[in-house]
């Protein structure tokens, strides 16, 4: 039985070893400084790099979160403190629902809103979308991690004169904090990846740019424009940017496994 | 409820916190019948009786922590210093800052040291206290709780990394740091060994003399070894009260005493 469930996880895991190990294979060697600082160059031609899509990736997930982020971890903490009501339960069916839809429909409505009315795509745009997918998985995970927070302890703050909204803001988020990060993290490493939202509305572009109200460049779009694209220096450079981008996803998804280790080490 | 030995209430005793006809409810449950039970200053009063019998319920509804239960709510008033708590226009926060309150398990803040933790209740009252007043308060509170000699050196150390019986002489300490009036303890030794117990029992001796100390237990042993006076409760409703003495040695009713030889419990 041991054996059966040992082979199974392997078997699961297997999938991430050959994606790494055939994205190190065909994309490492394209790796070098110029890679990173350097923007593309015109289509067929030999050498630069993606420091656009780079730049571009950070620029858009740095958006989504500053919109994100606050919605998501503050809809998630009213959820756990207070959401125990009609109004509660609203607002958790609304996530979940939120949560399963396609990022290529959230694509489509952020491209009816932000870019149909403004007449051309934009940074801003992809960052608003982004940040739709970000709320709903933030507000789950922030919600679970304080549910976690024990009850005993709101009411020694309870106890002690502390009015709810405090006990809540202070003592609760501030026992819950290290789940609440690890779950940030988690949620900025899945949007970091997303190429279908991004399609319709930050579009890609092709040369250096850090105007939000500009199209912007993306690591997955670029991945897509260069792996769909006819030239094999196209394919090579999509090889070393797809291992680009899972370096990011993995380093995040480090940085919050130690920001775990951290809180709860005892 | 009167005491054997006073007819009526002594008019010079000072009575710190008093209950008249409270009822304490769950939706539509009645949790403690109407009950009258006067606590007077500087003692410790025990409360005993069954599981399930309303001792604890009783017990959040002095200082309003009843009502933040899920359905909880209560009729009738408790009088703290003769005001009644629950009058209309009453801030329960406030009331909660005047009467400290210790549970079952420890429950220090998890993110906090040792100081903060002791210092929090200063922190959140509606004075503004300067550093000097804070660390004077918290030096006072750890030495009357016991623990200050064991925690001086590591004030600034996580609070949780104390052992189990310290952490509830630190809550004891966090609850006794705002100088509230009233002190509640709900089975503050129900989740420590016999040497923590022994600790906080020998606490309430000292703290009675600054404190008016209200002690649910399970264990009646405990409530004959640290109270003046004791309660018994059984089914929701005040049965017996009398000097711990008269209680354990000669009871009045005849429930009291049956549940006190252990016919039942």
């Amino acid at each position: 039985m041991t054996g059966l469930v040992a082979a199974l996880a392997l078997l699961a895991v297997a999938p991430l070893l050959f994606i790494f190990g055939d994205l190190i294979h065909k994309g490492a060697s394209s790796i070098d400084w110029n890679f990173f600082v350097k923007s593309p160059v015109p289509a067929g031609e030999a050498g630069g790099g993606v420091s656009n899509a780079i730049v571009g990736t950070i620029i858009i997930v740095a958006l989504a979160c500053v919109v994100g982020m606050p919605i998501g971890v503050g809809t998630g903490l009213f959820l756990a403190e207070f959401g125990n009501g009609r109004l509660g339960w609203s607002v958790r069916f609304i996530a979940d629902v939120l949560n399963g839809t396609p990022s290529i429909v959230v694509g489509i409505f952020a491209w009816t809103w932000l870019v149909k009315p403004v007449g051309h795509f934009s940074a801003l745009a992809g960052g608003a979308a982004l940040a739709i997918l970000m709320i709903p998985m933030l507000a789950r995970t922030t919600e679970e991690m304080v549910r976690l927070v024990p009850n005993s302890l709101r009411e020694a703050a309870l106890a002690l004169g502390y009015p709810r909204w405090r006990t809540s803001l202070t003592i609760v988020v501030r026992t819950a904090m290290g789940g609440i990060v690890t779950g940030a993290l988690v949620a900025v490493a899945r949007i970091a990846g997303e190429t279908a939202p991004l399609l319709f509305t930050a579009l890609g572009n092709l040369n250096f740019s850090t105007s939000i109200r500009e199209p912007m460049q993306s690591l997955s779009l670029q991945i897509f424009t260069y792996a769909t694209g006819p030239f094999e220096e196209w394919h090579r450079l999509a090889w070393a940017a797809a291992l680009v981008l899972m370096a990011l996803v993995l380093t995040l998804s480090l940085a919050a496994r130690w920001a775990t280790r951290q809180r709860y080490g005892s | 409820m009167e005491r054997p030995e006073e007819a009526k209430r002594p008019d010079n005793a000072l009575v710190r916190i008093e209950t008249r006809r409270l009822s304490a409810l769950f939706g539509r449950n009645i949790a403690v019948k109407e009950t009258s039970l006067f606590f007077p200053t500087n003692t410790v009063t025990a409360i005993i009786g069954p599981s399930g019998c309303g001792k604890s319920t009783f017990l959040r509804c002095l200082n309003r922590m009843h009502e933040l239960s899920d359905g909880g709510w209560s009729t009738g008033s408790v009088l703290l210093d003769g005001a009644d708590i629950y009058a209309a226009g009453v801030d329960p926060v406030a009331v909660r800052r005047r009467i400290g309150m210790v549970f079952q398990r420890p429950t220090p803040f998890p993110t906090m040291s040792i100081f903060d933790n002791v210092a929090s209740g200063l922190r959140v009252g509606d004075r503004a206290y300067r550093k000097a007043e804070i660390e004077e308060s918290v030096e006072r509170a750890l030495r009357q709780a016991a623990l200050w000699d064991e925690v001086k050196d590591r004030l600034h150390t996580s609070a949780v990394a104390i052992s189990g019986g310290q952490q509830q002489r630190l809550c004891i300490a966090r609850a006794v740091a705002p100088r509230p009036e009233v002190l509640l303890l709900d089975e503050p030794t129900a989740s420590l060994d016999p040497a923590g117990t022994q600790r906080i029992e020998e606490l309430c001796h000292e703290l009675k003399r600054q404190y008016t100390i209200v002690i649910v237990t399970h264990n009646m042993q405990q409530a004959a070894r640290v109270s003046d006076y004791t309660a018994f409760f059984y089914m929701g409703e005040l049965i017996e009260i009398d000097r711990t003495t008269q209680l354990f040695t000669k009871p009045a009713k005849e429930q009291t005493e049956a549940y006190l030889t252990g016919r039942f419990g």
